[in-house]
């Protein structure tokens, strides 16, 4: 597909998500536009994915119908051969911002899918996900408390509290200033590893791309089609000087279709 | 805003008490200037006061314009808070509905009066109806209007969830909405404060309302319709504080910024 | 599109025009009554001159209490020592409704239109001091910064900063206050003058019980209230004033 030198075949083989003919047509003021055109993808158990593409290029839009928050108006979306009808708490969204409940404080929010629990599992699996993003101290505070960059991981620890198959992200650093953002990476990697779960990742952010994922989907602009996948071999931690990096991130580049020399 | 510097703690005791005293005092020295037999001065409504207290009388007026402030006050909000979340949550209902509560609003309670003597009679019943229908409006305006700002993220994290309509509705739209709806509910008890006094002079005979019409009628005693009115300010007061207190709790505070 | 809405208020008159059916006898009109009651104000000429003498009266009070409390409010926002001298004292006078000061009010200008355009004045004037206040309170701070740095004079920050930073937020208070002021008018007629839409429910149910006319009143009551609140959403819609909503 690219200019990777190997395959790399990553753990848990099998499809989890597969996306086939994906079309999604809007109606705008009467005339229909085209947001998404035949979009096909799989993406394996335990893969990070990262799509890429130019700004209202309809990655989120992508992800939305993914999640189950739109219909597609033409192809199909299954998840473990099961057709996706609606959002559903095995596939958790993360937003980009204003997606914490600001009325529940870090432990309410962590364990706001939980109320089918019993209590003491309940508050158990608060504690550790209150760990695993680093936020002891603040489990009663409330989210006007925290950072942008708290607030985000309290989403992901939500998130990962329900136990999801699949975990989407749109975006989610998008909000926060550029420090943050590369702490953040390297937080989420973390969990990853830890948790092995499936990661669906929206970003505009070519380094963050290159930097997380196994694979990166690049989408044109709009109506969207998948313009190439990437493999990015590279084993974690990445380095960002090596040359293969650079290789990988100027491919990237290309496809969507930057010059590297401002 | 512009002070020089910014006013210590001291202050803000300080120049309320000279305003005050102002007031007072240009009451007091105007009633002598006039030489009005008629208009009390600071020190006749003072006695007016205790002699209120002395018969008792203050409490059991004061005790009966609060009994009907709650049971009026209470119901609409415990039927404009349903209502509101469900025109706020339905657009189709809303759009039916909304005309007809707009031509409904700007009649004011007063000229209820008529239609709910017919209904319940003069007494209690009318009055807490008054109330009702007074304090129904501004809760039921807050109520669609806070729905309507609740960040459309906030839903589909709750449908993510799982969540069906109601307990969307429960655990995520009404206490989104909440910062919102709990001004809707000071507003709607300031006016039932309002109403309440006014329902008294018409259609009543107990109340702090009554008492105001009813010590100038019987007696042209206006030491104590200034007692009676400087009542109703005060309680007025300490009911609109009592619910701002609310409006800190945390859970809830996040929705107001802090303003001065 | 505005079908529903209108079906919706037929249904409730026909539910409301069923239930007289059902009580003969009954003292409430029906919707055919309070229309024949409206018109039967209108054929006496009684409509226009009832609605105007409404009108007149708060426009009176309405006026005055703008005139006076919105540039007292505005000072009091600025200078903050003043605030803090008056606020307790607004706070305590602003629950007194507007019907407790007819003792006082009968008292100093005896029953007639000044005793009634005096309880708007009162009904208005603290809510419209209250929101002054607040318009210059929520001026953002970067404004202020921006004059100063611009080296403006006082009298031309006040005209070319502080003017336009506060008329939207005291259009939206001018409108709810101007509905408050209709909401006054109407008790303030009930009791202490001869003529108005106030007037004419009470004097419809005292000589004889007229309850069509009650009602008729009552309509039109709340239909003037919404024109004064549909003209002031207007107004506040006209486009030299309309800067704020770009802020969101």
């Amino acid at each position: 597909m690219s200019s990777a030198q190997a395959v790399v075949t990553v753990a848990g083989a099998g499809n989890k998500l597969r996306v086939q003919h994906l079309g999604m047509v809007f109606e705008r003021d009467g005339e229909a536009v085209s947001a998404l055109e035949d979009i096909n993808l799989d993406v394996s158990e335990g893969e990070f994915v990262c799509i890429v593409g130019p700004s209202g290029c309809g990655k989120s839009t992508l992800l939305n119908v993914v999640a189950g928050f739109l219909s597609p108006t033409s192809g199909s979306v299954t998840i473990d051969g099961e057709a996706v009808s609606g959002p559903d708490p095995r596939r958790i969204l993360v937003f980009q911002e204003r997606g914490v409940f600001p009325w529940l404080t870090v432990e309410g929010n962590i364990g706001f899918g939980l109320s089918k629990l019993p209590r003491a599992e309940r508050e158990a699996r608060i504690a550790h996900y209150v760990q695993t993003v680093r936020l002891q101290g603040f489990e009663k505070a409330y989210p006007s408390d925290l950072s942008g960059g708290m607030k985000q991981r309290l989403q992901v620890a939500r998130a990962l509290a329900v136990n999801p198959d699949i975990l989407y992200l749109d975006e989610p650093f998008g909000a926060l200033d550029s420090i943050t953002r590369v702490i953040m990476r390297g937080e989420l990697l973390r969990i990853w590893q830890t948790e092995r779960r499936t990661i669906l990742f929206v970003t505009h952010d070519i380094d963050e791309a290159v930097q997380m994922a196994d694979r990166v989907v690049v989408l044109s602009s709009r109506p969207a089609k998948i313009k190439d996948i990437l493999i990015i071999d590279i084993p974690h931690p990445r380095n960002i000087s090596s040359p293969h990096y650079l290789e990988l991130r100027d491919e990237l580049l290309k496809q969507i279709g930057l010059a590297y020399e401002i | 805003m512009s002070s020089i510097t910014k006013p210590r703690l001291w202050e803000s005791f300080f120049w309320p008490t000279i305003a005050a005293a102002l007031l007072l005092a240009i009451w007091h020295y105007s009633v002598v200037f006039t030489g009005t037999k008629v208009f009390p001065s600071p020190m006749n409504v003072k006695t007016g006061v205790v002699e209120l207290l002395d018969k008792h009388v203050l409490w059991a007026d004061i005790g009966d314009s609060l009994r009907r402030v709650a049971l009026g006050f209470g119901a609409a909000v415990l039927v404009g808070i349903p209502v509101g979340l469900w025109l706020g949550w339905s657009a189709a209902t809303y759009q039916v509905v909304n005309p007809t509560l707009q031509i409904l609003r700007p009649i004011s309670p007063i000229a209820w009066i008529p239609v709910a003597i017919i209904f319940f009679g003069v007494g209690d019943r009318a009055a807490i109806f008054l109330i009702f229908l007074a304090s129904f409006f501004p809760i039921v305006v807050a109520c669609v209007s806070g729905v309507s700002s609740v960040p459309p993220v906030l839903r589909s994290a709750g449908r993510n969830f799982g969540l069906s309509t109601l307990q969307l509705i429960w655990r995520v739209i009404f206490p989104a909405a909440l910062p919102q709806i709990l001004v809707g509910v000071r507003i709607a008890l300031g006016i039932a404060w309002l109403v309440v006094v006014a329902a008294e002079m018409i259609a009543v005979d107990s109340g702090l309302g009554y008492l105001v019409i009813d010590s100038r009628n019987s007696g042209k005693r206006y030491d104590l319709v200034v007692a009676a009115m400087l009542m109703i300010g005060i309680i007025g007061l300490v009911l609109d504080f009592s619910i701002r207190q609310v409006e800190r709790i945390k859970s809830v505070r996040w929705g107001f910024r802090d303003a001065s | 599109m505005w079908l529903r809405p209108v079906l919706f208020i037929a249904v409730l008159l026909a539910v409301w025009q069923v239930a007289i059916y059902r009580r003969p006898g009954q003292l409430l009109p029906g919707p055919i009554g309070v229309a024949s009651g409206i018109l039967d104000l209108m054929q006496h000429g009684l409509l226009l001159r009832y609605v105007i003498a409404s009108l007149f009266r708060v426009t009176w009070g309405f006026g005055l209490a703008t005139l006076t409390a919105i540039p007292l409010g505005l000072m009091l926002g600025w200078y903050r020592r003043g605030e803090m001298a008056f606020y307790p004292l607004v706070q305590v006078f602003r629950p007194i409704s507007p019907l407790a000061w007819i003792p006082v009010a009968i008292l100093w200008f005896g029953v007639g239109d000044l005793a009634a355009i005096f309880l708007i004045f009162v009904g208005c004037f603290f809510p419209l001091l209250l929101t002054a206040m607040s318009a210059v309170h929520n001026i953002p701070a970067v404004y202020f910064n921006a004059g100063r740095n611009f080296g403006l004079s006082s009298s031309a920050f006040v005209s070319r900063v502080l003017y336009p930073a506060v008329v939207p937020q005291l259009l939206i208070g001018l409108r709810i206050t101007l509905g408050i002021a209709w909401l006054v008018v109407v008790a303030a007629e009930m009791i202490s003058v001869n003529s108005g839409l106030g007037f004419l429910i009470v004097d419809a149910r005292n000589a004889g019980n007229r309850y069509d006319l009650v009602v008729a009143g009552m309509v039109i009551i709340g239909a003037i209230g919404l024109l004064l609140d549909l003209a002031m959403r207007s107004l506040e819609q006209v486009r030299s004033f309309h800067w704020s909503s770009s802020e969101d």
